[in-house]
């Protein structure tokens, strides 16, 4: 006998919520965008959650998709944070503020 | 007479102009060259002038009017239509031949007196647009083109009293004349929309006959009457004419207007321009007689020519007394043209322009000779250095004197003898202000050229003659101005030139009493004045300045001082105006209200835009957290409101 589909979109709830904290609390770059990741895959546990309670393929199709793209954005995220570091010699989202207006 | 010599009259100057205003680069090296040019010019204008002064004087039908004048359309809007034309008749020939032949001569003088000046071929340029100006004034067929010749000629008098624009007085000057002439064109272009309002044309041949034909044919514009709509018109027409010819109370630009070149205050400050008024008046000599307006004219022009004889009696300045004659003279003409003998204002007009054209080309070789110097005290004795100058000048004086004979006793004698049968108060003052204009010009005449020579020793030695170029202008013209009241005025009333003009004029009462009486009278005032001058002034100069407050209380005081009323003008006129425009125009309204709007604006926007600025942090977390309540609030409205 299989969980009920609530169980699973609370948890993914859960997690979108503690990775939107996360990234609103934090101040150290790589731990936002780690929380990024964790929201991007709380979506993709409740695309999988309801594609099976639904019985249709689509919803997994959709989390290959965002793996590949959460993919490329890692890479091309962690390049930003590396080459930050190398121009500031700092990763702490307060102390990159130059577009203060 | 045909409309191509009127055309080639006017435009003439025009070529002139052009010529010497565009290639003064070219002329500058070559005065001969550039002066002929200007010469020629309106020597072409005077030749063309006399053809039509014979054309009309064999033929009295010759004349241009009307649609015969007609050369195109310049405006045409509704009921608003302006023509370019012509109006030639006698008096405009008369005009003609005072501007061209007084106006010519003046050129030839010229280009002696202007003999090394900076500004040569602009002097030229100047004086051959003065001349088209004029000619355009007189030779309209309606009061619109009267009044761009009358604001042209006001424009070149301006660019000419600040020839000298280094000096600060001559550029003063210039604005003065031209400011106080702006407070008589303001009149005189209410003037020309009342008669538009009244006639639904500026043109003179339908104003007159619609003024003629009656009522019926003429819009009630103030009022309950025509009459009253026809006196506003010519009232306000009269605010223009003392503008320009400065008469009471405008008269104080013309005075200073002396800065200007000699030859442009014998041309335009005496001969042609300030007569303009009395040629406009006589011109509307129709509506006048209508309005009853010209006893204002006429008791405005006899108290400008007392008081201007006043200030002549104690002025120093050989131009500023000669200024102040004009005003004076200017003054009689306007009497002439008030009491409806326009003929006779004319006609001083005329022999006014002579005599005193030459009286100031002669204070020019007088100040040619001192190295131009003007305080008549430290002239004296100059007869014997300068003879011909003398004996011109002395033409000049004895004309406007009204010595038996001369032009001056014709003309004036004429109005002074039509004013008795008008008012015999005008009559009596206007026969005082004959025996002061002999006294003060006699009083000239004796410190300048007789007595002691109280000439400076350094000046002394250089005083001359002046060169043919300038001597024989003079001469010319002392032989009209001595003659022509022979030639045109004898006979009063029956005179050539009455007969002459008559066309043109509404018929004037004939005046009572016999002619040779009045003429005894005159000439015994005008030699009594000049007996007087004699004994006070024949081996004298004028006093010095008093010194002790006793003496600065006298009434001769206030007339050296010129009744103060340029003084009187700044304090009571010109200083308001200027405190109400740096007070309430610049520093409330421009600095205040208009600055104040603009800066306004600005200052809100930034105010706002200071507001806004604070939500752009920098902070990223910032962004997403309102990003995060607005995705949550909007969860919540679906998941609660929504159904």
């Amino acid at each position: 006998m299989s969980l009920p589909l609530e169980y699973y979109l609370v948890l993914s709830a859960l997690l979108f919520t503690i990775g939107v904290i996360g990234v609103l609390i934090r101040r150290n770059a790589i731990i936002i965008f780690m929380c990024i990741e964790l929201m991007l895959n709380a979506a993709n546990l409740a695309f999988v959650a309801i594609s099976r309670h639904l019985g249709q393929a689509e919803g997994q199709l959709f989390v290959i998709f965002v793996m590949a793209v959460a993919a490329a954005e890692v890479a091309i995220g962690l390049a930003i944070i590396v080459s930050v570091f190398k121009h500031r010699e700092t990763i702490n989202v307060d102390e990159i503020n130059s577009l203060k207006g | 007479m045909s409309k191509e010599l009127i055309i080639i009259l006017l435009i003439s100057p025009l070529v002139g102009f052009l010529i010497n205003g565009l290639f003064s680069k070219w002329l500058k090296g070559n005065e001969k060259l550039s002066g002929t040019i200007g010469a020629l010019a309106v020597f072409i204008s005077l030749i063309c002038s006399i053809i039509a002064f014979v054309t009309i004087n064999i033929d009295s039908n010759a004349t241009l009017e009307g649609d015969d004048g007609f050369v195109y359309k310049w405006i045409a809007g509704g009921k608003f239509s302006v023509d370019i034309g012509f109006h030639v008749d006698a008096l405009t020939t008369v005009m003609l031949l005072v501007i061209t032949g007084v106006g010519f001569l003046i050129h030839v003088y010229s280009i002696g007196y202007m003999h090394g000046d900076e500004g040569y071929t602009r002097y030229f340029a100047y004086l051959n647009l003065f001349v088209f100006a004029m000619l355009i004034l007189v030779l309209g067929n309606n009061y619109l083109m009267m009044f761009v010749g009358w604001e042209g000629v006001g424009l070149c008098s301006y660019l000419l009293i600040g020839f000298w624009y280094e000096k600060q007085s001559a550029t003063d000057a210039g604005k003065k004349a031209f400011i106080v002439n702006r407070i008589g064109d303001f009149g005189f272009l209410l003037g020309m929309f009342t008669l538009f309002a009244a006639f639904e044309s500026l043109d003179f041949v339908t104003i007159f006959d619609k003024a003629e034909t009656g009522t019926s044919a003429i819009n009630v514009v103030f009022g309950e009457t025509t009459k009253v709509t026809l006196m506003v018109a010519t009232l306000l027409l009269f605010v223009g004419a003392v503008g320009k010819s400065a008469q009471l109370p405008l008269y104080v630009w013309l005075p200073d207007a002396m800065e200007g070149p000699t030859p442009v205050s014998a041309l335009i400050h005496a001969a042609t321009m300030v007569t303009a008024g009395v040629y406009m008046i006589a011109r509307s000599a129709v509506l006048y007689n209508l309005a009853g307006t010209g006893v204002v004219v006429a008791w405005i022009g006899v108290l400008t020519a007392l008081f201007a004889a006043i200030i002549a009696l104690k002025q120093n300045d050989i131009k500023r007394i000669l200024a102040y004659s004009t005003v004076s003279q200017l003054g009689y003409m306007f009497v002439g043209v008030g009491i409806g003998a326009y003929a006779s204002g004319i006609f001083h007009l005329v022999t006014h322009a002579f005599f005193k054209g030459l009286m100031f080309l002669t204070a020019g070789s007088v100040m040619h000779a001192m190295a131009n110097e003007l305080d008549i005290r430290k002239m004296g004795g100059l007869r014997k250095k300068l003879p011909i100058t003398h004996a011109t000048f002395l033409v000049g004086a004895l004309a406007i004197a009204g010595a038996p004979l001369l032009s001056g006793f014709w003309s004036k004698d004429e109005i002074l003898h039509s004013a008795w049968g008008s008012s015999k108060i005008i009559y009596i003052i206007g026969l005082a202000t004959a025996f002061l204009t002999a006294f003060y010009m006699f009083r000239l005449i004796f410190v300048t050229f007789y007595g002691k020579s109280r000439v400076e020793p350094e000046v002394d030695s250089h005083v001359h003659e002046s060169p043919a170029v300038m001597w024989l202008p003079l001469v010319i013209l002392a032989v009209p101005a001595a003659l022509i009241g022979l030639l045109l005025g004898v006979g009063g009333h029956d005179s050539w030139f009455h007969h002459f003009t008559e066309d043109v004029f509404p018929k004037a009462d004939k005046a009572p009493g016999s002619v040779l009486l009045f003429m005894a009278i005159s000439s015994i005032v005008g030699i009594a004045g000049i007996a007087f001058a004699w004994t006070r002034y024949k081996d004298r100069a004028p006093a010095a300045e008093p010194t002790n407050a006793l003496q600065k209380k006298d009434f001769s005081w206030l007339v050296a001082n010129k009744f103060y009323v340029d003084e009187i003008y700044n304090t009571f006129i010109v200083q308001p105006i200027k405190n109400a425009s740096h007070f309430l125009l610049w520093k409330l309204f421009d600095v205040g209200i208009i600055d104040g709007i603009v800066n306004g604006v600005a200052a809100l926007i930034r105010v706002i835009g200071g507001l806004f600025r604070r939500l752009q942090t920098g902070v990223v977390q910032a962004y997403i957290l309102s990003m995060v309540i607005g995705i949550v609030l909007f969860l919540a409205y679906y998941l609660f409101f929504v159904n």
